[in-house]
């Protein structure tokens, strides 16, 4: 009687136990998936929320599981806590041969359930993440030829914590300076230099379009970032779109963890992983807006 | 009708294949011949038609095409079984009472119920405390991932970050919810209450103790290890107990090393300290580092009564239900005003002496 479903999607993320929209993104990229058809079965599992990482893989009750990491760098959650909390057998981050923006997935059994849980590197260092952010300029401008004339700024928290999370910014900061046509293209942070306290002063361009690389909406993107630019306004998370500071019209877009698009990188790491997906990754891309390459 | 959706077809198949017997239901072949045989009657020397026409519309029948015939989960399966009281109910009273819509559980505070519609069970799902509503009152759901936002606040709107706690909104209702989607529902509401209940019930349920979780903790949490004993104590009193969490407590301090605060009732059991827990126990860790210092503070008895009111008040969840204006309640707003003014400076210090100034 005793089936288990062959494949299942988890997606990993911290969440919170004071606020509630930081599992939303989380939330509604995976009932993007679920629609798509992609997997049996998808689940959602938090650091700080439930389920948590210890007891998704019996949940899912699947033999093959892609776990997907809703975090923008390689580190503390996706070097130690993940495959510590999720019994990964044998988890070496080494297994990755990353240099610290390139991990792609590894495999191992999960102890909890004899799982195979093929572990994949965190959404924020994929390549179809440069086109997220870029996603999300043309969102937060209503403008899907944005590029021209216009400033793009990509923000992420900095050094404080590790290393790899400034790689992950500078990354897609290249990237897009290289693959797309705007004006100028910062890495930014908030404490470290070029700090996003500058940014009207560092940009030449009129207009600069400002995307955190953070995963869900939250004090650093609604308070911390509008106030360091001189944005904010007296509500928590209220900030004039455009907004101007010093004569620069800056286009804040909140964390680009919550543009729809995100579900695309998602399915584009488990398929990097190997999972079967390709139909559900077209379907994902027409429905969020995502360029869709024509299968042959 | 095929053996994928007709319970009788299904039945003369399996039984050409081999005997079977499912919660009082036996079929049997026998040189070329069947038996037939339930708790309420026996029928021999049946050809595979004959077998067909006693089969048809046999309760039993319908049972063991349901239990047998479907892909569930081993989890799922038991706690499908377990809605309808399978293992201690016969089929004939099960199915009268599952026609008639009267068989309930509660689930933490879920209320479930179940019933036999066109052949198929369907489930009913809804908060306890609305066990009485009238259904056209409640706010009605089709889709389990729905069941996530019922989940994620509270009556009064307050964000719940412990999905177990028991300030489960109320006023909806999910009026019809196949097995698979019921449990959906569930693990949106309680995540893994069911996966670790049926593993509890088989006695493979993985238990980590309290120094086995705080040793594996790393980061900020590392120094949640320093807390033992007594400390572990009020540890689960502040959290752990009923009034707090609906999950019942397997885990003690270590093996042999129990903690004796009532490890509570609810229905499925907490495995292990779960992140509000190590979250709290960090905060604790922390004061718990401090030495402690002898003041001396001057109180009227009935000042030193309010204190501990309005500790209590705070600790049992209980501010919003004291009125304005009611003076008689020691944790009133304005009586802790009024002791605030006569006994606390400025900055909301209390006035008192140290044995160990700075």
């Amino acid at each position: 009687m005793s089936q288990q479903t062959d494949e299942a999607l988890v997606i990993v993320a911290h969440g919170s136990h004071l606020n509630p929209d930081s599992s939303t993104p989380t939330f509604s990229h995976a009932d993007t998936i679920r629609e798509a058809d992609a997997f049996e079965t998808v689940r959602e599992a938090f650091w700080k929320e439930e389920p948590s990482f210890r007891e998704v893989l019996r949940i899912v009750g699947a033999e093959t599981v892609y776990v997907v990491p809703m975090f923008i760098s390689e580190g503390y959650f996706t070097e130690q806590v993940i495959p510590r909390e999720l019994r990964l057998q044998d988890w070496d981050v080494a297994d990755w041969e990353s240099d610290g923006t390139s991990a792609d997935h590894a495999t191992y059994t999960a102890a909890d359930t004899g799982a195979t849980v093929r572990y994949c590197g965190p959404v924020g260092t994929h390549d179809s993440m440069t086109d997220v952010i870029v996603q999300r300029a043309r969102s937060i401008t209503d403008n899907p030829d944005v590029g021209p004339g216009v400033g793009l700024a990509v923000v992420g928290h900095g050094t404080e914590r590790n290393e790899n999370s400034a790689k992950a910014i500078e990354y897609h900061a290249d990237r897009i300076r290289e693959a797309y046509d705007f004006a100028e293209v910062k890495a930014m942070f908030m404490d470290e230099s070029p700090e996003v306290d500058d940014v009207a002063a560092l940009f030449e361009s009129d207009d600069v379009v400002v995307v955190p690389l953070f995963v869900a909406d939250g004090y650093h993107t609604q308070e911390d970032i509008p106030a360091d630019m001189g944005l904010a306004l007296d509500e928590p998370g209220s900030y004039p779109v455009p907004g101007m500071v010093d004569g620069t019209k800056i286009w804040y877009s909140g964390a680009v963890g919550t543009e729809p698009l995100l579900a695309d990188v998602i399915l584009e790491r488990a398929a990097d992983a190997g999972a079967d997906v390709d139909a559900a990754i077209d379907r994902v891309k027409r429905r969020t807006g995502g360029t869709t390459i024509d299968a042959e | 009708m095929d053996r994928e959706s007709d319970p009788v077809a299904a039945l003369v198949a399996a039984v050409a294949e081999r005997s079977i017997s499912y919660d009082g239901l036996s079929v049997s072949k026998s040189d070329g011949l069947y038996t037939f045989e339930t708790t309420e009657r026996q029928v021999t020397d049946l050809t595979a038609s004959a077998l067909g026409e006693t089969a048809a519309g046999d309760p039993f029948v319908d049972n063991w095409f349901h239990w047998t015939q479907r892909s569930r989960s081993t989890a799922e399966q038991a706690f499908l079984r377990w809605v309808e009281h399978a293992e201690e109910r016969s089929v004939p009273e099960r199915y009268s009472a599952l026609t008639s819509g009267v068989v309930v559980r509660e689930w933490g505070q879920l209320r479930i119920t179940a019933t036999v519609v066109d052949g198929g069970r369907r489930y009913g799902l809804r908060h306890s405390d609305d066990r009485d509503a009238d259904p056209a009152e409640l706010e009605r759901f089709v889709d389990p991932l729905k069941a996530r936002e019922i989940a994620t606040t509270d009556d009064k709107g307050r964000y719940r970050p412990l999905k177990t706690a028991p300030t489960l909104s109320t006023g909806w209702l999910f009026p019809e919810l196949t097995g698979a989607s019921l449990v959906e529902a569930i693990d949106f509401i309680y995540p893994a209450t069911i996966q670790n209940w049926a593993l509890e019930r088989e006695g493979e349920l993985d238990v980590t103790n309290w120094a086995d979780a705080a040793d594996r903790q790393s980061g900020i949490y590392a120094m949640v290890d320093e807390l033992s004993g007594e400390q572990l104590e009020w540890l689960t009193e502040a959290c752990c107990v009923d009034s707090q969490c609906l999950k019942r407590r397997e885990w003690d301090a270590a093996d042999g090393e129990e903690i004796d605060t009532p490890h509570g009732a609810g229905a499925f059991p907490c495995r292990e300290p779960c992140s509000v827990v190590i979250s709290a126990a960090r905060k604790w860790t922390q004061i718990e580092r401090e030495d402690t210092e002898r003041y001396t503070v001057e109180l009227t008895p009935s000042e030193k009564a309010q204190l501990e009111a309005l500790v209590a008040a705070v600790a049992d969840g209980r501010i919003d239900e004291i009125r304005e204006a009611e003076f008689s309640d020691p944790a009133n707003r304005q009586r802790a005003r009024y002791l605030r003014a006569k006994r606390f400076d400025a900055e909301g210090t209390l006035s008192a002496e140290s044995d160990r100034p700075n």
